[in-house]
């Protein structure tokens, strides 16, 4: 009896029930392919997040309002503040811009479009962001002295606003008061969780005048002389800033430097890569428990058939042999169509997020799934193999 | 002469405690060799019990089957199942074919596991076929045959390893008085080779073909009558 007989057994086993070798080959394929697919998703969504806070450069310091502690009324970061922070007491900071932040529709014509980020700041705003302009020109020092009504507009809007069209010299309604678009940015990509390019820049005192009010500011961006100057700067700011708000305690602000960014940002792609992965690895669970199932229904839905061939002298081994085969041919060629499915699928964009493989998913959603198949393919197998032959044909 | 097939006090009990069915109850049988033999009694009375042992395919829960003189009790399970493919031919009242598969496959299955080879194979189980008049059916598959024809696939899978001993229950159960007599022929013929044939029946005309009938009651050997 050779094993080419008993190959031949478990192929004629297979082609004689297409259905049921269709539906574990597709039980198989959709477990692994959303295996891969997820844990790309997450892998996607972090390293682009990641990318994006690298773009900012390394030398930046993010000043923000922090709340008031109870019994003290907190001082609302300001131009005055932002302007302090350059100058003789402190050599390492090279620029300091001040930015306010407000929601902004636009139109123009019959378009309007709900800007993601409408900012006020000063032209070094631009250089601190790592931002290119693309077509046009940016705003000037003295656009921002003269509260002139222009705006940069990021790649997004200009797509929504002004679809084949140049933007630049064309005026939009911003919250109905019209400004002048001077220049488009180079696109940026989606950052993931949000699209970079869905903004608008205008000079700081424009957007006060016209959107925000003169409130606090949002943030002050501190560019560092350099890197190696950042703590320097940090130490600087933090002098100044605790003197002009007369700081006893916990301070009223906040400076996250770009390292500080990361770190925090990365934590929270890392809790969503984790949440991506649990369900990554409940629906290799889900799918491994479907496999399992029709493994098990179809031993013992062929538990006579397995009487049948004792009857007539099939050796435990031989038997055994041909379900082995059957769970390895089924286990490889679904778990290799699950494959193909999730490399192909992980080319497209999935809700905004290009997916980037991670090859050990691909190697662990493969090998569960094969393992899987093997074990519930052959264990019910070697069981009904051991069973006498007549009680293995009176099974129902 | 010695005897192929030799019996003593078995017993087969089906379960336990309360629910337990004695199906045997010390049943002694000796069959000689080439000797044709019908086995005859009421239902439940435990004919296929009897058969399903004696065809390696059961195993008692008392008493000792010997099998050419040799206790099968010692066997293991691959002497067994090369005993099942070599030396017995078993043809169960319910045919049990493999489903989805041919008939020239069926027949040819225990030829597969003795590991003749293919082009063999194939002629051995056509001959097969050819002796039950089945030659044109040979591509059908179960569901396509009639019932006397699945029995005669079920006949022909049983002699194609020429076996010492066919074993037979109720064989034409299931079939007209044609048919019926079509298979008793093929039984004839086979006993008319040498080979030693049990087969059980509830019709006195088929058992007038046997050389002698034993009358099975409640799980012992009533009488024989020659
Ligand atoms: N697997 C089993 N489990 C429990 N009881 C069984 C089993 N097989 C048979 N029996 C019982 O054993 C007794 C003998 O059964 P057996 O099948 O040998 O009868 P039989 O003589 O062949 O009857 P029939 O002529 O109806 O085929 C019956 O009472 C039956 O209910
Ligand atoms: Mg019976």
């Amino acid at each position: 009896m050779r094993i080419f007989e008993i190959a031949a057994f478990a192929v004629r086993g297979l082609t004689a029930n297409k259905m049921r070798s269709g539906l574990t080959t597709l039980g198989i394929l959709i477990g692994v392919a959303s295996v891969i697919l997820l844990i790309a998703v997450g892998n996607g969504a972090s390293s682009a997040v990641q990318q994006s806070i690298a773009g900012l450069g390394t030398n930046i310091l993010t000043i923000s309002p922090q709340r008031a502690q109870p019994g003290t009324t907190a001082k609302p970061l300001t131009t005055a503040d932002a302007a302090a922070l350059v100058g003789q007491d402190s050599p390492a900071v090279k620029y300091a811009s001040p930015v306010v932040s407000a929601q902004a529709t636009a139109g123009y014509g019959d378009t309007t479009h709900d800007i993601g980020q409408f900012i006020g700041s000063d032209p070094r705003y631009f250089d601190t962001t790592n931002s290119a302009v693309a077509q046009g020109n940016l705003f000037s020092d003295n656009d921002v002295q003269q509260a002139r009504k222009v705006v940069v507009i990021g790649a997004t809007v200009a797509a929504q606003l002004f679809p084949g069209l140049d933007p630049v010299g064309k005026s939009v309604l911003v919250n109905n008061i019209p400004f002048t678009v001077v220049g488009v940015l180079a696109a940026k990509g989606s950052s993931g969780l949000q699209d970079a390019d869905d903004l608008a820049v205008a000079p700081l005192t424009t957007t006060q005048n016209a959107l925000t009010g003169y409130g606090g500011l949002t943030q002050i961006v501190v560019q560092a002389r350099s890197a190696d100057a950042l703590p320097d700067a940090q130490a600087q700011v933090t002098t100044i800033l605790n003197g002009r708000h007369k700081t006893t305690g916990t301070a009223d602000y906040r400076i996250l430097s770009q390292d500080q960014l990361l770190t925090a940002r990365t934590a929270t792609t890392e809790t969503f890569t984790v949440l991506l992965a649990s369900v990554a690895a409940i629906s290799l669970l889900v799918g491994g428990i479907g496999i399992t199932n029709i493994m098990l229904v179809t031993v013992t839905e062929r538990i006579r058939e397995i009487g049948i061939r004792k009857a007539v002298g099939a050796p435990r081994s031989s038997i055994l042999g041909q379900f082995l085969i059957e769970a390895t041919l089924l286990s490889l060629f679904g778990g290799a169509l699950g494959v193909a499915a999730g490399v192909v699928g992980s080319r497209f964009t999935i809700a905004g997020i290009q997916p980037v493989l991670v090859p050990s998913s691909v190697l662990l959603a493969f090998a569960v799934s094969a393992l899987i198949g093997l074990f519930f393919g052959s264990y019910p197998a070697s069981r009904a193999a051991k069973l006498r032959p007549i009680e293995a044909l009176r099974h129902e | 002469m010695s005897p192929v097939i030799e019996v003593r006090d078995l017993r087969k009990t089906y379960g336990s405690g309360d629910t337990a069915v004695h199906a045997l109850r010390g049943l002694d049988l000796t069959v000689q060799k080439g000797e044709y033999i019908a086995i005859m009694g009421a239902s439940g009375s435990g004919k296929s019990t009897l058969l399903n042992i004696l065809g390696c395919l059961d195993v008692p829960s008392g008493g000792e089957y010997l099998l050419d003189g040799i206790d099968t009790g010692e066997f293991d399970e691959e002497q067994l199942s090369l005993l099942r493919n070599r030396k017995i031919g078993f043809v169960f009242q319910s045919f049990n074919l493999v489903p989805r598969t041919t008939a020239l496959a069926n027949v040819e299955l225990p030829l597969v596991y003795a590991g003749v080879r293919r082009a063999q194979r194939r002629e051995r189980a056509l001959a097969a076929l050819d002796l039950v008049g089945l030659r044109d059916r040979t591509h059908h598959r179960p569901n396509e045959l009639s019932g006397g024809q699945q029995q005669r696939v079920a006949i022909a899978r049983a002699l194609v390893t020429s076996p010492a001993i066919v074993l037979a229950d109720e064989p034409t159960g299931n079939l007209d008085t044609d048919s019926s007599r079509e298979v008793l022929g093929i039984l004839d013929r086979l006993n008319a080779t040498g080979r030693t044939v049990v087969l059980i029946t509830h019709e006195d005309e088929v058992a007038a073909h046997a050389m002698r009938t034993v009358r099975v009651v409640d799980g012992r050997v009533a009488g024989v009558l020659v």
